[in-house]
């Protein structure tokens, strides 16, 4: 695939080729690109629009007030802190992700009885609805009266936790871990399963064995699709809402608010339209940033 | 350096019995092929010898050892496969060193047996590349540099040169030959192409349905075919094979009247069957001629001129077909009729149940 990826990639359009191209394009791109200016660039610009006004919606009409938000936003704290929260939150659950992902992905890859069945159990989490994965963590899982942890801790002796009071990152990171470590099993299982037995076997003759095997022969190969699972997951982790929402609504304090939710806070607990207009904007340019980085990295490991 | 020996091996898979117990002795510095059509076990056998088949019955030994359970890292054979097997993520260089690597040989030997090999199969200029960026040659040759590289006792190729082109294929050959010479190891080479088989083998063993059907130098294979299956897979074009009785024989041969056609003489000293034995008479196309007024008559039905030579093909009047390999000043075309007759001392004979009934011995001037 990724042959044919660099072949065309690689493809230039001769002078030649393009003035016998006769077609004119325009025309068949337009509805698209015309419903694409209407779904995604009209709301952006009103966002960037509104941050720069005053407009709260408890004390209408709203006025401009100049780089007023950007200025509260850079020197609050509270940015700051939820910025640092999304990071731990993205680098966290990716981490937990890639580690038992690999390890989940290698054992379902062996043949056992039951395989089957264990390979849909282990991808099973990932159509859980967020809402409900959180709420069946939360009460039924990890709180310290009724939860299933809290008692396996009382039965050899220990202290339950109350995760969301004492450590409510660490919890918000297993519920949304639970969530997407199916999804790097899934597609790195699909990955070890396209592994060469040739090259398997080539290594056998070249006794390379068990850690050696891993570490020369299968880690690489899952170089690239480990690759797409970071991309995948930091994207849609840096926009996580539901589980924050269901189960901490952002605290204890500031605990667990992540950029994401400051937004929210600022919209629909403030109602201030132009400070989440401002907050909102600051977070499209760092995701754009980051987006920036991790394509390039995904793209040369692709070209490989 | 090694000596390989197969007694009585077999492999057996839940409800197939892929390999019917194969007896075989292979010299050190011999290059055998296995040859024979897909599915009869070729490359089984081969990955029975390198490791990576289990074998379920029998004894296999290298050098006097026996080696049914050593796995394939300590056999001391490195494998060459069809699909190169080479590993993506490495260098030419790491690929040729990860055995060595593996064995824990320290770096700078390592270093100065990869440009060794390097320096033979002329990859020192790629050293540094991944495979993606290797011609189809260059790869094939990477992938004799990593078994090259481990010094082993014995190479074992499963069909190499198939994914090759036909130019390259064929400078591959000699390559291969010349490096077995030059090297000095046993090699093992499976293919199911009988051109290769003929052109590189000092020995030839030609399997079928799981069992050795007859195991030879390639002239061997193709002056006595031991049976029937041989004599149609060796050659070509194809030995034509014709239905017919012993009605007289003597010590000098014997007279075999052939189904539609007239009475042919067979010279051989010795045939193992007397008169009224049924018998399949063969003849290769380069000793079929066009004779006039011969035994066997048909209809030329295409004619092929290839210009140093002249494939006449043609029809009996039992609807079965005959190849003659013809002087291309014949003259003959499409749709003449036409006589033949075998040459009586190169004509093969098989008895009912397909085994050869004549051998000859012949002496190389």
């Amino acid at each position: 695939m990724s042959e044919a990826i660099t072949k065309t990639g690689g493809l230039r359009v001769t002078g030649r080729s393009r003035g016998s191209r006769q077609v004119n394009t325009l025309p068949l791109l337009l509805p698209a690109v015309a419903l694409l200016l209407l779904w995604s660039v009209l709301p952006l610009l009103r966002t960037l629009f509104y941050s720069f006004e005053h407009y709260n919606l408890m004390s209408p009409p709203a006025v401009l007030n100049g780089g007023l938000n950007y200025r509260y936003l850079f020197t609050d704290v509270s940015t700051w802190v939820a910025i640092e929260n999304s990071v731990i939150l993205v680098v966290g659950v990716l981490f937990a992700s890639i580690v038992f992902g690999t390890l989940i992905a290698l054992l379902l890859n062996n043949d056992f009885p039951g395989r089957n069945v264990a390979r849909l159990m282990a991808i099973a989490p990932f159509f859980v609805m967020s809402p409900v994965a959180a709420l069946i963590w939360k009460n039924l899982l990890l709180d310290p009266v009724s939860g299933l942890f809290g008692w396996l801790m009382m039965l050899v002796g220990l202290r339950p936790i109350a995760w969301f009071s004492t450590d409510p990152m660490t919890a918000v990171i297993i519920i949304y871990s639970w969530r997407w470590i199916p999804f790097a099993t899934l597609i790195l299982l699909t990955a070890l399963q396209s592994l060469d037995t040739d090259q398997l076997e080539a290594a056998r003759m070249d006794g390379a064995h068990g850690f050696a095997r891993l570490r020369y022969i299968v880690l690489p190969h899952l170089g690239r699709p480990i690759a797409i699972v970071i991309m995948l997951e930091s994207i849609f982790l840096l926009s996580a809402f539901a589980v924050i929402y269901t189960t901490t609504n952002g605290g204890p304090g500031d605990a667990t608010t992540t950029l994401t939710y400051l937004i929210f806070i600022k919209a629909l607990n403030d109602f201030s339209i132009g400070s989440a207009s401002a907050a909102g904007v600051f977070a499209i340019v760092l995701a754009n940033i980051l987006a920036f980085f991790l394509i390039r990295a995904v793209s040369k490991n692709l070209q490989r | 350096m090694a000596k390989l020996v197969l007694e009585k091996v077999e492999k057996r898979y839940e409800g197939f019995h892929a390999i019917k117990g194969v007896d075989l002795a292979i010299d050190d510095r011999e290059f055998v092929v296995f040859v024979g059509p897909s599915g009869c076990g070729k490359t089984t056998l081969l990955r029975m010898i390198a490791g990576l088949e289990e074998i379920t019955g029998g004894d296999f030994s290298i050098d006097g050892v026996r080696a049914n359970d050593i796995p394939p890292d300590k056999r001391g054979l490195a494998m060459v496969f069809q699909t190169y097997a080479l590993y993506p993520h490495m260098t030419v260089a790491e690929n040729m060193g990860f055995a060595l690597k593996m064995a824990k040989v320290p770096k700078a030997e390592i270093v100065a047996k990869v440009s060794q090999a390097a320096a033979m199969l002329q990859l020192d200029k790629v050293l540094d590349r991944r495979p993606k960026a290797l011609s189809g040659g260059q790869r094939q040759r990477v992938a004799i540099g990593r078994a090259i590289v481990r010094n082993p006792k014995g190479f074992l190729f499963d069909e190499p040169l198939s994914n090759l082109d036909a130019a390259l294929r064929v400078q591959m050959r000699t390559e291969l030959v010349k490096l077995n010479k030059e090297l000095q190891t046993t090699m093992i080479y499976v293919t199911h192409d009988q051109i290769e088989a003929m052109t590189m083998a000092d020995r030839i063993v030609v399997l079928n349905g799981g069992i050795v059907e007859q195991v030879g130098s390639p002239l061997e294979l193709y002056n006595n075919p031991a049976n029937l299956f041989v004599a149609g897979f060796i050659g070509s074009p194809k030995m034509n094979l014709l239905d017919g009785e012993i009605v007289a024989r003597d010590d000098h041969g014997a007279q075999v009247a052939l189904a539609d056609a007239g009475v042919v003489t067979i010279a051989a000293d010795g045939i193992e069957a007397g008169p009224g034995t049924r018998v399949t008479v063969g003849m290769r196309p380069e000793h079929t001629m066009l004779a006039e007024s011969g035994p066997i008559g048909g209809v030329a039905d295409f004619v092929e001129h290839l210009g140093n030579e002249t494939l006449v093909y043609v029809k009996r009047p039992n609807g079965g077909m005959m190849i003659v390999k013809a002087d291309e000043l014949a003259g003959i075309r499409m749709g003449d009729p036409v006589t033949m007759a075998p040459r009586t001392d190169r004509a093969s004979l098989f008895g009912p149940d397909g085994r050869a009934l004549i051998r000859r011995t012949f002496h190389l001037h």
